[in-house]
């Protein structure tokens, strides 16, 4: 197939058909109007021929939409550069065996579920013994000595412990995102760290669901990590941003 | 009945266990009480909102006495005293504390007699007003009647508690029989109840009781045009168990989340202050007419759903045997468990069935909660609702009772109204489908799922009789449960743990007890 890359659209069956499926709700009574409603605004999203092939009452005058259209835009794929980590992806021998030659001492993290959020499973995915998906996690790693300390954790309390572990890396989960409150909690340890004078003593991580690595960056972080990652791909970039650091 | 055999000497080593271990459990926590015990006795006297700076003053009126020196006493006893001196009502008193124009501590002393004679007449009015709820509640059940089982079980989780009344009233439309509003996140940990309607939260809307208040009219409405009743829940843990299952029994909540354990493993809440607070707000919950829900489910959230599947039967156990300790009748305890087991996993839905199965012949009466997957939920959400679709086939054919309805777009937000909608149609699809698939079947003896429950409930009750040896104490501390460890004396909350002194009053869990038909405990002082 002879695929344009700088003009490359949705695909359903046929190449550049622009074939889209979305779904939404609309504050309208269900009727022949709130039908109109949604295909006249999936218009305006950019689809032609938008097709409502379901609309349910939701009561309380709401009304559900499952809408198809074909998306008028494209964009230049050829074109797009996406900042990535720069190292491979380990596994757990062969990170183990890296701390060994190349830092030649145990790799201390300190991990949280900082302000409010009592979600662990991000953060105990990563470092619990039993890890997640058959991934041992960072407790696991004979050279890695990892403190998970678990959820609802100030900044303030997850830093005091972060000194007196002498932490090299700090990971931190956030998994609530609603009203942004996580943006407000990982921006705050970044603002601590640096009003101590100790942001560059740490490799400081975050991850959840709707974090991504550019995200991080932008938020002060070093690296960030979104769903179904695992504790190798957190521990690969960890240990050889180590070492680059050391150069 | 029994479509699996399971082995009823097995059933029974781990039931006696369990009682054995509730039995020390109540021993200890007998002699003690706790600043949530004594603000929920105050807010239960008729003491409610706040001072100028915004503190609840059941806590004004509590942290005084606490200041004093005076608590051990039971707050009840100081603030029925000056009720008696002063000829005030409770608020009044309580105002004046607040205002910095009355120590509670200092006034005469009337006798104990009469302190006691007026706590026995307040607690009773107060009780009466529960009870009269629970009336209106049958009334209205018997008047218009409830869903069939398994019930749908849905969150509204809006922060705000004007939304949630939207969103509630949509999913009743919808078809849902119970909503439970989820509590902003960190509630748990506030050593206080905040008061007022609220309009913002994070990942949840708080619990007060005027939320409380206007949630329960909503759905009366939503259940009036619908014709079924509508159950409305909420959160009984953390550090204001005891005062929130008071708030709900005064605002005809009908279901509670309120595990005895929860609060210690999963937000580090001290043992002993949970254990304490547990007791009383499960009292409150047996006379309100309640359904408490457990959390087991959560422990399939850390540890893996199939290698520690017995440490949710043991725990089911545990939270049985200290339910009926407060009162409660298995018909009111939704004991909790969950689908969390690997979908990857050969065979992984044969240990569902199993699981539910066997949890459903073993608390015969119990409505069983049943949680939805969580863990392995990915952001694919038509996987997600194949997930949900076969939760809901393993809920309908084992016969539990209140399946909490799993979103497509778990692990990704809270849910919008569209993500209910499609959950409560692809549950009312499978339940009405497979209304009676549960009657058909009888399990193959000796065949895959029998084993496994034959092994699941056994490991349970070696579990139990090695936490038994060990007490539950110490079996926290080792981390036996959920893979968490906790200490005696760590976690948050012991400060607001008490010994009873010498005279210590409690009016309203002396009249609880009577009424419940429970014997005064062993080392209890005071009675």
């Amino acid at each position: 197939m002879n695929i344009d890359f700088t003009h490359v659209k949705p695909y359903g069956d046929t190449l550049n058909d622009g074939m889209v499926q979305l779904s939404f709700t609309l504050p309208v009574p269900c009727g022949e109007e709130a039908r109109e409603a949604a295909r006249q605004l999936a218009e305006k999203m950019g689809l032609d021929e938008p097709q409502v092939y379901h609309m349910k009452d939701l009561g309380v005058d709401f009304t559900f939409f499952v809408v198809y259209g074909k998306c008028r835009h494209f964009v230049d794929y050829a074109a797009i550069r996406v900042p990535k980590f720069q190292n491979s992806r380990m596994n757990f021998e062969e990170i183990n065996q890296f701390i060994r030659e190349r830092i030649g001492r145990k790799v201390v993290v300190v991990g949280a579920c900082t302000g409010t959020d009592a979600h662990t499973v991000g953060i105990d995915a990563i470092m619990n013994m039993k890890g997640y998906n058959g991934e041992y996690g960072l407790e696991r790693y004979p050279e890695i000595e990892a403190y998970n300390l678990g959820s609802q954790v100030e900044n303030e309390a997850l830093i005091v412990r972060a000194i007196e572990y002498r932490a090299d890396v700090l990971l931190v989960s956030q998994v609530v995102t609603q009203k942004d409150i996580h943006i407000t909690n990982l921006t705050g340890l970044v603002e601590l760290l640096e009003a101590e004078g100790i942001r560059d003593r740490f490799i400081l991580i975050c991850g959840g669901p709707r974090i991504d690595h550019e995200l991080a960056l932008e938020l002060g972080f070093d690296a960030g990590f979104g769903p179904g990652t695992l504790a190798p791909d957190v521990a690969s970039y960890f240990v050889q941003e180590m070492v680059r650091r050391k150069r | 009945m029994d479509k699996l055999w399971l082995d009823p000497v097995m059933i029974d080593r781990a039931r006696q266990a369990a009682k054995e271990i509730a039995a020390r459990v109540d021993h200890y926590i007998s002699s003690r009480t706790t600043v949530a015990v004594e603000r929920t006795v105050l807010r239960l006297l008729g003491i409610d909102g706040t001072n100028a700076e915004s503190v609840p003053l059941p806590n004004v009126v509590v942290d005084h006495l606490l200041a004093n020196g005076c608590l051990e006493t039971g707050a009840a006893y100081w603030v029925i005293n000056a009720m008696i001196v002063r000829q005030c009502t409770a608020q009044e008193i309580a105002e004046q504390v607040a205002e910095g124009k009355l120590d509670l501590t200092r006034l005469s002393q009337v006798s104990p007699f009469e302190i006691r004679k007026k706590g026995k007449e307040l607690a009773c009015a107060a009780l009466d007003k529960i009870k009269q709820n629970r009336y209106t509640r049958d009334r209205l059940i018997q008047k218009t009647g409830t869903g069939k089982k398994p019930y749908l079980y849905v969150i509204v989780a809006t922060g705000d508690i004007y939304e949630d009344v939207i969103q509630a009233r949509s999913a009743v439309r919808q078809g849902a029989d119970i909503i439970a509003v989820i509590r902003s996140t960190g509630q748990s940990l506030l050593d206080y109840v905040p008061y007022g309607l609220t309009r913002e939260g994070f990942g949840g809307t708080f619990a007060t009781r005027e939320n409380f208040r206007m949630m329960r009219k909503a759905l009366d409405e939503a259940g009036r045009e619908a014709g079924r009743y509508i159950r409305l829940c909420n959160y009984c843990s953390g550090l204001c168990m005891p005062e929130i299952a008071a708030m709900g029994a005064l605002e005809r909540l009908d279901v509670m989340l309120n595990d005895a354990l929860y609060g210690i493993l999963f937000r580090d809440i001290n043992m002993q202050r949970t254990l304490i607070d547990q007791a009383f707000s499960r009292m409150i919950n047996s006379y309100a007419g309640i359904m408490i829900n457990t959390g087991e489910d959560n422990y399939l959230t850390t540890a893996d759903a199939e290698e520690a599947a017995h440490t949710v039967l043991a725990s089911q156990f545990i939270n049985e045997q200290l339910a009926f300790l407060s009162g409660l009748s298995q018909k009111q305890m939704g004991l909790g468990h969950a689908f969390e087991i690997n979908p990857d996993l050969e065979d992984g839905l044969l240990w569902e069935i199993a699981q539910a199965r066997m949890v459903r012949q073993i608390f015969p009466e119990a409505p069983l909660k049943y949680m939805p997957p969580t863990k392995h939920m990915t952001g694919n959400i038509f996987k997600g609702h194949v997930q949900n679709a076969l939760f809901n086939m393993v809920g309908v054919m084992t016969n539990q009772e209140v399946q909490l309805l799993g979103m497509m777009t778990e692990a990704m937000h809270t849910p919008y109204i569209h993500d209910r909608q499609l959950a409560i149609e692809n549950a009312a699809y499978v339940f009405h489908n497979a209304r009676h698939l549960g009657e058909e079947i009888l399990f193959r003896p000796g065949g895959r799922i029998e084993k496994r429950a034959q092994h699941v409930l056994k490991k349970a009750a070696e579990m139990l009789e090695e936490v038994r040896q060990m007490g539950l104490f110490k079996a926290l501390e080792k981390g036996m449960f959920a893979d968490v460890k906790r200490s005696f004396t760590g976690g948050k909350g012991l400060r607001g743990v008490l010994e009873k002194g010498s005279g210590y009053f409690n009016p309203v869990e002396e009249e609880l007890r009577l009424r419940l038909g429970l014997v005064p405990r062993e080392g209890a002082d005071g009675s």
